[in-house]
């Protein structure tokens, strides 16, 4: 799995926020690095929400770095608005980067501790030089409201004297206040208790109806990833597993490390059996990834050709876009591994 | 409560269980004064089985786990009352003698983050045979070999090479899978796992939840499993207990607690998340508000602010955890789901919109109601 490929993107001039054949690379000195992410390329139309999901390390929150230059890609393009965010410099940047703002996973972390909550969701008028208009407190205390928190009692308060949830509520409305187009969520939810999360969960969907936001989500959270997306993005090791619509993908999905990620999922169903092992081993180092494909050193359906050639992302069904030579039949479940010695404590 | 009756995990026999927890309460003295932890929860566990505690953070989960483990900052910790008792001898009378070699022998601990609970400086190989040395006095020699068996067990390849490795050099799963190594060294009767699987993948905890079960079925080790996920206790425990503000709200074996739960907390908690079998953009049932201040907490129901259920009474009287016809099943509410009484006083606040306590009933449970 794990190819390139830009089969699934939508045609040109559609789509709010498009990236192209993304390369983001740490150089590690001795002419070795890091291939965070490889080649990937995705895009979001106005209004939708598109989901990122992939376990730790596949590449995820370093792509939705790289949109906002947060560090500059290695290689590609970001498009956003007609604008190409990589060739931009400077003041360019910086103003076009307002309409792009980005939530984070520790909502407590990501604030000052030390400034009030109001000076907080404030800064960014502040930075844009429209904190005398007069009516920046107006927009403060609204922008609070309709993210669920009463300024009057919460604006004087300092973080730390505040929930999780609440802080995370304070981040979405720093990021709401300079009316952006483009939302990254990375992770904003995995810190937070069940009930808070989903708050938070629906608070986001609200204020993307209301403020006609387009979000890039990004969770490795599955059933969480389900919920919000209009458009879900399997990552692997840097590279794309699959795109497709939600509810077909966690329906049918195609490629073996989709199933794999599914099966892994704790149902809250105890009549449901625990199947067997779903991945073996480690995710291999991304300063060396396996050739080919590279899930085949996890995959139970490897061949020969895996090794030796790369999948090029392709369309099975409309809609639905896969990257690997021997995809899923739909409803067909992969030969889950034999225990082997490795894992198997027995032996 | 001090009436709680004692939930009993398995058969009850003559044997004294392997732990019995009768009306812990761990209070902490802070600047604003005692904040009650855990307020009065019992349980008991037998040899072979899992009960798996679930709740939010704060709920008291961990501290009721730590305060059984002794493993709390003794400077501000208040043990004000209730007894463990291990294969029928009380743990807080334990002799120095006897205590060091109880910990880490009889009972052991994994914790979360896999990272802080190593030893950064030290050599896995070490850190694994430190127990067996001071424990079970083995040699140098004989410890190494048993660690390399031990890693064996847990499934960390190359176990030779691992044992001279540092944490850092490891992933978080084989960083989890040494901790739970070094558990199992003096091969306890009880393990306490506190969410060993949050801070990891789905595949790879999924790994780790395999690996402690098949352990503890080939082991016979009784087993805590602290989780806020309700998906991991519904496939790895025979028991569950709910906890809430410090107690213990529901308690039942896992069966019975998924397919007949009676807290409208445990109801809540299950609504809230997101299932993979429903479609996306379903609208999730968030419980509204946050759970009590535990420094004062609330005379009556503590969960009442935020319960959908909520009447005068719950405002009154603080309900006791009390068995339904179902002895192996308890639970603490005045008004239970499922129960006439409980549908009943969800039926008038939906009709009037509102709780007694005065939570606002939203569009959804009108939606729902039909």
């Amino acid at each position: 799995m794990a190819g390139t490929g830009n089969a699934h993107l939508r045609p040109d001039g559609q789509a709010l926020l498009r990236v192209e054949d993304l390369v983001v690379e740490f150089p590690l000195g001795r002419g070795k690095k890091v291939h965070a992410v490889s080649g990937i390329s995705l895009d979001v139309l106005p209004g939708e929400t598109l989901g990122l999901v992939g376990e730790s390390g596949c590449g995820k929150s370093t792509t939705a770095r790289a949109i906002m230059s947060l560090p500059r890609p290695t290689s590609g393009s970001v498009t956003f608005d007609g604008l190409c965010l990589t060739e931009l410099d400077g003041e360019a940047l910086r103003r076009t980067r307002t309409q792009l703002q980005m939530i984070f996973q520790d909502p407590i972390s990501s604030l000052n501790p030390t400034r009030k909550v109001s000076d907080i969701v404030r800064e960014g008028l502040t930075i844009w030089g429209r904190r005398g208009s007069g009516d920046s407190d107006d927009q403060v205390n609204s922008v609070l409201e309709s993210v669920g928190l009463d300024p009057a009692v919460i604006g004087d308060r300092r973080p730390q004297q505040l929930s999780g949830g609440q802080c995370q509520r304070i981040c979405i409305a720093r990021a709401l206040l300079l009316d952006p187009k483009v939302i990254i969520c990375d992770e904003p939810v995995s810190a937070l208790d069940v009930s808070v999360q989903a708050q938070i969960l629906n608070l986001l969907e609200d204020m993307k109806e209301r403020y006609g936001l387009t979000l890039v989500f990004i969770a490795h959270d599955l059933a969480v990833v389900k919920n919000v997306s209009d458009r879900v993005c399997v990552m692997y090791l840097g590279k794309i597993c699959e795109v497709a619509p939600p509810d077909a993908l966690f329906e049918a999905p195609y490629h073996p490390y989709t199933h794999a990620l599914l099966v892994s999922i704790p149902q809250p169903d105890p009549r449901i059996p625990i199947t067997g092992e779903a991945l073996q081993g480690d995710l291999p180092s991304p300063v060396d990834p396996p050739s080919g494909c590279r899930f085949r050193t996890r995959c139970s359906r490897a061949q020969d050709r895996c090794v030796v050639e790369e999948p090029e992302i392709r369309e099975v069904d409309t809609g639905r876009f896969v990257a690997c030579h021997f995809p899923l039949e739909p409803g067909e479940v992969p030969v889950t591994w034999i225990p082997g010695p490795v894992t198997d404590g027995t032996g | 409560m001090a009436d709680t009756p004692i939930l009993h995990s398995g058969m009850a026999g003559d044997k004294a269980p392997l732990l019995e927890v009768e009306g812990l309460k761990t209070y902490f003295r802070t600047n604003r004064g005692i904040l009650k932890a855990v307020d009065g929860v019992s349980f008991t566990i037998d040899a072979g089985k899992t009960l798996g505690i679930v709740g939010e953070s704060g709920s008291g989960k961990s501290v009721t786990v730590r305060s059984i483990m002794n493993l709390l900052p003794p400077t501000v910790t208040i043990n004000a009352g209730g007894s463990v008792l291990h294969k029928g001898q009380s743990l807080r009378s334990l002799g120095k003698a006897q205590a060091k070699h109880f910990w880490g022998v009889e009972m052991a601990m994994i914790f979360q983050d896999p990272m802080t609970s190593l030893n950064p400086v030290m050599r896995i190989g070490r850190q694994i045979s430190a127990g067996l040395r001071f424990h079970l006095g083995l040699s140098r020699r004989e410890a190494r070999q048993r660690s390399l068996e031990l890693l064996d067990v847990v499934g960390v390849p190359e176990a030779e090479r691992r044992l001279d490795e540092y944490p850092h050099q490891l992933s978080g799963g084989m960083r989890q899978r040494v901790t739970i190594a070094i558990a199992l060294a003096c091969q306890p009767g009880l393990l306490i796992a506190d969410e060993p699987t949050t801070a990891l993948d789905v595949t790879v905890q999924k790994q780790i939840l395999d690996l402690l079960g098949h352990l503890q079925e080939e082991q016979g080790m009784g087993m805590i499993l602290i989780t806020h996920d309700l998906g991991v206790v519904a496939g790895r425990t025979e028991e569950v207990a709910v906890m809430y503000a410090g107690r213990i709200v529901e308690f039942a074996d896992t069966q019975t607690l998924f397919a007949d739960m009676r807290h409208p907390y445990t109801e809540a908690l299950f609504e809230s998340i997101p299932k993979i079998e429903h479609p996306s953009h379903t609208r999730l049932r968030a419980i509204a508000g946050r759970p009590p201040d535990l420094v004062d907490p609330p005379g009556h129901c503590a969960f009442a602010a935020r319960c959908r259920y909520a009447q005068p009474r719950c405002l009154e009287e603080a309900p006791q955890l009390r068995h339904s016809d179902d002895p192996g099943h308890s639970f603490a509410c005045h008004f239970p789901v499922g129960t006439p009484e409980g549908e009943e006083a969800l039926a008038v606040n939906i009709a009037r919109g509102a709780t007694s306590a005065g939570l606002l009933l939203g569009d959804y449970d009108a939606k729902v109601m039909g």
